[in-house]
């Protein structure tokens, strides 16, 4: 049986690990590679770089740390930010990556993603989707496409762009609810679901988690496939191995080969 | 069974830095010693080792056209394994080019060492998502030497898959392993010295390293 993936995301700036990664025994906090190693060792399902960086001559440093991970982990590793032509997926992809996240340039133009399928296959092309609710309290729920980290509206309806960009050959979507994102107060469960009822390829659900119930919910209610956090496993909130087992105990079917027996 | 080489056929098909770890991994972890793999585009190079790989991603038709666009690698890959028997392991896209023909877009001829098609996965669950994206366990249609030794079924290890379409072989007997997935999911092929997985065991962490493994130790 197909399980439910969880996949710790990293933010990473100039190579480095945005406010680091708080693990025993870490020897650099804020080395992305260190702390992919880590997850790998503690049973993450896939892992999920995100660049932040701002400038594009920063982009050799990613490339560089992308391949140092690939190298290092035996995981599948989606690699989004800045991704902004077909020439920057293959990088990605040529570097380590598995799959790669396209967030604004599918804005902009949504056959990009058509493109970058046809060339590599729409396996490992992730359409990234950030969202924020703009119907007033009592209205029929509506959420619109938000770019650069929430501040720009494009008038663009989420849904509606959902089907847009599955349909062009994204082979999975992450959608970040704008709303919910660093607030801790769990996943925009009915966004999630929205989206997952309205495409037929695999949803992540991201944005908000604060406990391992917003996970659990992340599934059962948001439709996902997969759940993506960041601070309660990087600050040590909770293990993965916590996680699975609170979401196994759920009932939800979870992969628990790396935490029965020692890694060879 | 030191200094035996291992190519890993370089045609264009995405990063093979992974699988090129996963197999030096897998090799010093077996205790094969000496075992070298090759990252190579170079048909002579493919002819006189030891073991074949033939990774891919991507779709059907633009793995076997740049496989094609490598002068002379299919008669050299063909040498080696049909007529001088030498193992050789498929993985996703390059399992799939085994097959005597992809149907993703539009008809493409495959190499014809496992006949069947490859076709659409369509499960019969309408909730069940395509790609069949993620971790999932194996059931043994058929003992084989690649699997000797790993937990299988429900309880089992699991295996990390990613693709829309799947290989039929034509012969019952040529199906190794099935996955689960709102019907049969072909995971495993093999047939004398060939073989090949869905899924890809250079991110399949402890059951991807015991099964590259036992591909280097496999006597076909």
């Amino acid at each position: 049986m197909l399980k439910t993936r969880i996949i710790p995301c990293l933010d990473v700036k100039d190579g480095r690990v945005v406010k680091g990664v708080r693990f025993e025994g870490l020897r650099d906090a804020g080395d992305p590679v260190e702390a992919a190693k880590a997850y790998d060792a503690a049973g993450a399902d896939e892992l999920c770089f995100l660049d932040i960086t701002a400038s594009r001559e920063a982009r050799g440093t990613l490339l560089d740390v992308v391949s140092r991970t690939a190298e290092a982990c035996f995981m599948p590793l989606t690699v989004g930010g800045g991704v902004r032509a077909v020439e920057d997926v293959r990088a990605l992809l040529l570097a380590g990556a598995d799959k790669v996240a396209i967030n604004t340039a599918a804005v902009k133009d949504p056959d990009l993603v058509a493109r970058a399928a046809e060339k590599f296959g729409a396996q490992c092309i992730v359409v990234a989707i950030d969202a924020k609710r703009v119907s007033a309290p009592g209205e029929a729920a509506r959420w619109e496409i938000f770019t650069h980290g929430g501040r720009d509206p494009t008038g663009i309806d989420a849904i509606a762009f959902a089907r847009l960009v599955a349909g062009k050959g994204a082979g999975e979507l992450l959608v970040t609810s704008m709303d919910r994102d660093g607030t801790r107060s769990g996943y925009d469960l009915a966004l999630t679901r929205a989206i997952s009822d309205a495409v037929s390829v695999p949803v992540i659900a991201s944005g908000g988690v604060g406990g391992l119930d917003d996970l659990v919910a992340g599934v059962a209610e948001g439709g996902a496939s997969a759940v993506l956090a960041a601070s309660i496993f990087h600050f040590g909130q909770a293990s993965i191995a916590e996680a699975k087992a609170h979401m196994a105990a759920a009932g939800l079917s979870m992969r628990l080969d790396a935490l029965a027996e020692p890694r060879p | 069974m030191t200094g035996q080489s291992v190519a890993i056929i370089d045609y264009g098909s995405g990063n093979l830095h992974s699988a090129v770890k996963a197999f030096e991994r897998a090799a010093r972890e077996a205790g094969l010693d000496g075992t070298r793999i090759v990252l190579t585009a170079n048909p002579e190079t493919v002819a006189s080792a030891d073991r074949i790989v033939l990774p891919g991603v991507g779709a059907y038709a633009d793995c076997r056209a740049g496989l094609d666009a490598v002068p002379g690698m299919v008669e050299a890959m063909t040498g080696a394994v049909k007529r001088d028997g030498r193992p050789f392991l498929g993985i996703c896209v390059g399992m799939q080019l085994l097959a005597t023909r992809g149907l993703e877009y539009a008809e493409t001829s495959g190499l014809d060492w496992i006949p069947g098609d490859v076709g659409p996965i369509r499960p019969s669950d309408p909730a069940l998502k395509v790609p069949h994206m993620g971790w999932n366990t194996l059931r043994g249609i058929r003992p084989h030497a690649l699997f000797e030794g790993i937990p299988t079924g429900e309880t089992g290890l699991h295996a990390y898959f990613v693709h829309s379409f799947a290989l039929t072989p034509a012969r019952a007997d040529d199906t190794v392993m099935v996955a689960e997935y709102g019907g049969r999911v072909t995971a495993a092929v093999a047939r004398e010295n060939v073989a090949g997985t869905q899924f890809h065991p250079e991110k399949s962490q402890r059951l991807g390293l015991a099964l590259l493994a036992n591909f280097l130790r496999w006597r076909p």
